[in-house]
């Protein structure tokens, strides 16, 4: 399974990563050899075979809906990059 | 000390032999002799250790009883730390400092353990030879033109050469018994659920899963007894007390039923390994065990399988490395669409890239029915395998890697390196508990064995693993260039 250039483009827009063009190639073969890797699974037969998503078929445990988390903004923010009054700084979104 | 057991060393502590600021001080001056050419730590948090070896005395001499009370650990930088940096290996979070302790973390303050630094990993977990880190390559002990292993190659490495005598791992699809084997140490991968993923950097959800590197089972079953519980932080840690891991270990192996998967011991295997792990079995029959040959027939699927649902769910788990709250941001972005995508491909290495777009292209619309759901087909049937072959057998006992430590730079092609993971990539898929100890040697290699056992069963393991090292002593060698380099300091 071989992917082309237009293709490799877009999912790196969807993953938000920039691919130079000069990079463009080799990251489309090396992904086409992975790809090659994950089509064996397409000669085996799984027809009415339920997908197993977590190990032992385990739904999300629930809990009481009280609040037990307390504000830790300050202390998260910290280590952010930009922030200012309690938001996160970034590029201007709307013009 | 050097060379003591945990519970040795606990001993030592409590008879006054030693103090934990000594003991501390002994790892931290063997760390500073080798870790420029190991490069097993990434960071090394002296200063702290002290403190909690101080506090850990203080303990000792009020009569505490924790075993590892006193004990210096090293953590794989995976695992947030409070106020030391927690890297992952990565460029991305060269300078995160955790405003929390991850509870793997939490566990072992709260015991009384000392923090020696945070061990080298691949980036963002995703390796099996420590190449990838953003912070170089971490040596393996035994050959220093070899891997450790990975993705816990500095945890493996660092036990190894004895900069510390247990640190942590994670194992996502055999990133604790992969570079456990390379650096003839003992690694642990329990259940699924059995020990907190929280504050656990994530790589891939449902396959990642913490556990002790050390030197023997009986000291990974003193880790156990720390690291493993329900979390309540942890939505996918499971709800089963934890038993006492130590107190089972001797139980006699008179009858016990050991499948060997004829898909592990197939083409691809080295015969000098094959020879190893053969001659290893043969202690377990001396034992009175019974080696069954059993099938594991969707086996040549699992890194098929593996190689989409981890980067899958790698690609909606990197996908918060942004550069708006925490972690790398570039220089002056012009727009949003720009501070995303070079933020991310500045900060993430070639390998992280390659899993995150394999992934996203496996969830993109149109291909989802073929990869993703395709891929958790084939898991439900790996797992169905193994459970077939427990109706039969009580362990499954194979090689854990194809061949021993490999030269560095010797895997270039990606898809060579995931058929690395052959023999421990399915026990992950299927959640189980798997060990890799120490089996013998190969051209002065290491080679290690992998025992896996049914859903929970991690006290069967430790306890099959121990008895093998109460008959053999290959869990005992340490590599001669090491400790001579630092025994001359």
């Amino acid at each position: 399974m071989a992917l082309d250039k237009a293709e490799v483009e877009k999912i790196a827009q969807l993953a938000r990563l920039h691919v130079t063009e000069g990079e463009i190639e080799t990251v489309a073969e090396r992904i086409s050899d992975i790809l090659d890797l994950i089509d064996q699974m397409q000669a085996v037969d799984t027809d009415g075979v339920e997908p197993l998503s977590h190990p032992l078929d385990a739904v999300q445990r629930l809990r009481v809906d009280t609040i037990t988390e307390t504000d830790q903004r300050e202390a998260l923010q910290t280590i952010a990059p930009s922030t200012e009054n309690g938001l996160y700084l970034v590029p201007k979104v709307i013009e | 000390m050097i060379g003591k057991t945990i519970a040795e060393l606990a001993s030592a502590l409590r008879s006054r032999e030693i103090s934990s600021v000594e003991l501390t001080q002994e790892y931290l001056k063997r760390i500073n002799a080798a870790n420029s050419s190991l490069n097993a730590f990434i960071t090394v948090c002296g200063d702290q250790a002290l403190e909690q070896a101080k506090s850990a005395d203080a303990a000792l001499a009020a009569g505490n009883t924790n075993p590892v009370c006193g004990i210096p650990l090293a953590h794989k930088d995976i695992f947030c730390s409070k106020g030391i940096a927690t890297t992952c290996g990565s460029k991305m979070l060269e300078n995160f400092i955790s405003p929390y302790n991850a509870t793997v973390v939490e566990n072992f303050n709260r015991a009384g353990a000392v923090t020696l630094g945070k061990t080298n990993m691949d980036e963002f977990a995703m390796g099996s030879s420590n190449e990838t880190s953003y912070f170089g390559p971490v040596k393996n002990p035994w050959n220093l033109s070899c891997v450790p292993g990975g993705s816990s190659g500095g945890s493996a490495a660092a036990v190894a050469a004895e900069l510390c005598v247990m640190a942590t791992g994670t194992d996502t699809g055999g990133s604790i018994r992969q570079p456990a084997a390379f650096c003839g140490v003992t690694g642990f991968k329990p259940s699924y659920g059995r020990i907190s993923r929280w504050g656990m950097i994530a790589f891939a959800s449902s396959l990642d899963q913490a556990g002790p590197i050390c030197k023997s089972a009986e000291d990974a079953a003193l880790m156990m007894n720390v690291m493993a519980g329900l979390d309540s932080k942890d939505s996918t840690s499971v709800d089963l007390s934890v038993p006492d891991y130590s107190g089972t270990l001797s139980q006699p192996l008179e009858g016990l039923r050991i499948g060997l998967p004829r898909q592990h011991f197939a083409e691809g295997l080295a015969p000098d390994i094959d020879q190893v792990v053969r001659q290893a079995l043969g202690e377990f029959e001396k034992m009175g065990a019974q080696l069954i040959d059993i099938d594991l027939p969707n086996n040549h699927l699992s890194v098929s399988a593996y190689y989409v649902v981890a980067p899958a769910e790698a690609s909606a788990n990197l996908s918060r490395y942004d550069g708006v709250r925490y972690g790398y941001r570039c220089n002056e972005p012009v727009d949003l669409e720009d501070m995303y995508k070079r933020s991310r491909s500045e900060g993430f290495g070639d390998e992280v890239k390659r899993r995150i777009l394999v992934g996203t292209y496996a969830l993109s619309a149109g291909f989802y029915d073929a990869y993703y759901r395709k891929a958790q087909q084939i898991r439900r049937l790996i797992k169905q395998d193994f459970l077939t072959a427990f109706e039969q057998v009580d362990v499954i006992i194979g090689p854990t890697s194809p061949h021993t430590a490999f030269e560095f730079g010797s895997k270039s092609d990606p898809v060579s390196m995931y058929l690395e993971d052959i023999y421990t990539i399915a026990v992950n898929l299927a959640g189980l508990p798997g060990i890799s100890i120490p089996a013998g040697f190969s051209s002065g290699m290491p080679v290690g064995m992998q025992i896996v056992a049914g859903d929970f069963e991690e006290a069967r393991i430790l306890n099959v693993a121990h008895q093998f090292q109460q008959v053999t002593d290959w869990h005992r060698r340490t590599p001669d260039s090491i400790t001579h380099k630092v025994s001359e300091d």
